[in-house]
């Protein structure tokens, strides 16, 4: 008992010392190599996590994983402030969004090719995670990714008198049912929208990468370096989705303050969404009947928007830490966590031939994300907030200031160059 | 000699508990404003090891930046309209308090419970009564009653007003208390002269309640427009994601600071916004302690 004590005390009192003496985070046991893992905190990503590591760690008990989450809203302020002391993780979960951000200044190393080669992260993920490579190197990995598809209140289809049993096809076809679902009183305030016209939602990436692709057009360059919407397909989406609210008058931005809010009380009839919100729409199953399909099609067009978080190594991680990071990134990466992260997480596969499985892919709740991966497009961002509110901007000027589409669009196709110029000008 | 090292005691300890605040000053305070003038000077993004000095560009960039200078504006007309606003208003209020007898302490209360209410709970509880029908009161009132509705936060014109309108609201009470307590303060002989010499109630106003109210007037607009000028909290959550929209008519400047600073990541830009904002600060608040001192 007091020889256990007397340990006890001189572990405490040793491992700081041999801590500063190392001069690294290496383990007190012997053999032991200790790695980081941080990601945001979401309460069903922290407990399946814990548990994969408990997986993880069996397998290699030469490793431990220490896993630390911390809120969303101060996520890149809590990895910022632990570069200067040079505390931090060795692996880390970041937005892909974020990605240029950290890559660009040196807080992320490139995935060694050796255990990730290119060829073969080309040939099993989905092209959308072609968004982590950077001068033709990856930086991270997923485990899971998102998509958008159409929701539909199928209890204000019926009351509509369509079928609640058929979404629409095309994008035709979903403005006229949602002419049918939205009602307005006699002043013209909407007391029930058809559809969501929610820029600020998902409605901001259908515009920039699946509308826009349907007119025919490309939101961006191949290299990603120039903004190239500002053509008559960028005008027709844009206008496309000012109709929705002008001419069609199916529903407008902020009814009931938000889309989700809106479709959650069943007062909208469809709303464009992703994979994560099949949580929140499940949870009210009772009071909301409520199918997903793909997105529709037009001009015989079918395009999606996908995103994800990835993985990546810190440049710091060297030696023994760096092969216990690639080991738990590949443990990450492995079919046996995507199968797992799905049922937990709602997130999708990232890998081609496990999304694709039967299973999967025909499953009515995540198959119509899943079957929408396959032509999807996860847009470069290099600031999303910013990239995000040119959108909501050039819809408002329509909308509020009665500017022309084009104009507009030509607007804020210089703002968001402007954006892309400013990140690429150093590199 | 004891008295003298009484003497000395007391005032180590004197000096060992005016060094408490003065360490954290300097920690929470000081320092970070010195760091935010060096930011400024660099290209910092918040991840990155490197700062690396750039000179006066944030500050060129600064001044070429459309936003910076409507973000700008729209914060003087923050202070231009809802601090002349709020101060009548919270001087009416005081005014006819002083004067009743009865449920002067209801009254107080009942304004006062605004501005103790946290800022956060107040916006969203008026967000959500500037929205459209079917969920917005203002609406659904002017819906029944046949009037057209009117789209306030959500249009370029209104929205900045609505969101004024909740600030003065939360903010009356403040003024009000101040103002209330200078009313009392004042020498009711002074009062009492006047009518003997047959003063009338508005000259009594005009010639000695405002005069003696010049001092709490000045300190209240000392600290109004240094309040208006870092007005934040109302904006960020009565707009969409703290967005300061529709088109940025909302957008106060410190808003423009904390977006680029924790969205974009710009911390060396927001930085050198945040060093004009201070500047601007410190001009208003010298000159009208200035003014201040030459009436006192």
């Amino acid at each position: 008992m007091k020889k256990g004590l007397i340990i006890t005390l001189l572990v405490v009192m040793l491992a700081p010392m041999m801590l500063f003496a190392a001069g690294s985070k290496e383990s007190v046991k012997e053999g032991v190599t200790e790695i980081v893992y941080w990601q945001y905190f979401y309460e069903t990503k922290k407990v399946l996590m814990d548990e994969l590591i408990k997986i993880f760690e069996a397998r290699n008990p030469d490793i431990k994983v220490v896993h630390q989450t911390f809120p969303y809203e101060n996520y890149n302020t809590k990895v910022a402030s632990s570069v200067p002391s040079g505390e931090g993780p060795n692996v880390i979960n970041l937005f892909y969004g974020w990605l240029p951000l950290y890559i660009d200044s040196g807080y992320l190393q490139p995935l060694p090719t050796d255990a990730f080669p290119n060829n073969r992260i080309e040939d099993e993920f989905f092209p959308l995670v072609e968004a982590a490579k950077f001068d033709g190197k990856y930086y991270a990995l997923p485990t899971a990714v998102r998509s958008l598809a159409l929701f539909w209140n199928k209890d204000l289809f019926k009351a509509a008198g369509l079928d609640p049993e058929r979404p629409p096809q095309t994008n035709e076809e979903m403005i006229a049912m949602a002419k049918k679902i939205a009602q307005l009183d006699r002043n013209g305030n909407y007391l029930q929208a058809g559809m969501t016209v929610e820029l600020r939602g998902q409605m901001h990436h259908f515009l920039r990468e699946v509308l826009i692709r349907q007119f025919g057009g490309t939101p961006y360059s191949s290299d990603d370096r120039s903004v190239t919407y500002n053509s008559q397909a960028g005008y027709d989406a844009l206008k496309w989705m000012t109709d929705l609210e002008q001419v069609h008058k199916v529903g407008m931005p902020q009814f009931m303050t938000d889309d989700v809010t809106a479709f959650s009380a069943g007062k909208m009839g469809m709303t464009i969404d992703g994979s994560f919100r099949l949580g929140n729409f499940d949870a009210l199953k009772d009071s909301l009947n409520y199918g997903v399909t793909e997105l529709p099609s037009m001009n015989g067009v079918k395009s999606n928007f996908a995103s994800f978080w990835a993985n990546g190594i810190t440049s710091t991680t060297k030696g023994k830490e760096l092969e216990a990071s690639v080991k738990f990134l590949d443990f990450l990466t492995s079919d046996e966590v995507m199968a797992m992260w799905l049922p937990a997480i709602g997130e999708l596969p990232a890998k081609k031939a496990l999304a694709l499985k039967d299973e999967f892919k025909n499953n009515p709740k995540y198959g119509p994300f899943i079957r929408g991966l396959d032509y999807a497009h996860a847009t470069k961002f290099i600031d999303e907030d910013g990239q995000r509110i040119v959108w909501i901007d050039a819809y408002d000027e329509v909308v509020l200031n009665n500017k022309s589409v084009r104009q507009a669009v030509d607007e804020i196709a210089r703002k968001e160059q402007a954006i892309i110029d400013e990140y690429y000008k150093n590199r | 000699m004891g008295t003298y090292s009484v003497e000395r005691t007391k005032r180590r300890w004197a000096y060992i508990f005016l060094a408490l605040p003065i360490v954290f000053y300097v920690a929470i305070r000081f320092y970070p404003s010195l760091f935010a003038f060096y930011l400024s000077f660099t290209d910092w993004n918040i991840v990155s090891v490197k700062k690396n000095f750039v000179g006066m560009d944030n500050y060129s960039k600064l001044i070429a930046d459309p936003l910076f200078w409507k973000t700008l504006g729209n914060t003087f007309k923050y202070v231009l309209w809802g601090l002349p606003i709020s101060l009548l208003l919270g001087f009416i209020l005081a005014y006819n308090i002083d004067r009743i007898s009865f449920g002067e302490g209801f009254y107080k209360a009942i304004y006062f419970i605004p501005y103790i209410t946290s800022m956060v709970a107040v916006a969203w509880v008026w967000r959500w009564l500037y929205q459209p029908v079917p969920v917005g009161v203002f609406n659904n009132i002017l819906s029944a009653l046949g009037l057209p509705t009117q789209a306030f936060l959500q249009s370029t014109t209104q929205a900045l007003p609505s969101i004024l309108a909740t600030t003065i609201w939360a903010d009356l009470g403040f003024q009000m208390i101040i103002f209330l307590a200078g009313i009392k303060a004042i020498s009711p002989s002074l009062l009492e002269a006047a009518r003997i010499d047959g003063a009338t109630e508005r000259q009594l106003l005009w010639f000695v309640t405002l005069p003696q109210l010049k001092a709490t007037t000045v300190f209240l607009v000392v600290t109004g427009t240094i309040r208006y000028l870092r007005i934040f909290t109302q904006v960020m959550n009565m707009t969409f994601q703290g967005e300061g929209g529709p088109l940025n008519s909302t957008k106060p400047l410190v808003l423009h600071i904390y977006n680029n600073a924790f969205k974009s990541f710009k911390l060396g830009y927001a930085s050198a916004m945040t060093v004009v904002l201070f500047l601007i600060i410190l001009v208003v608040t010298l000159v009208q302690m200035r003014i201040t001192n030459h009436e006192a």
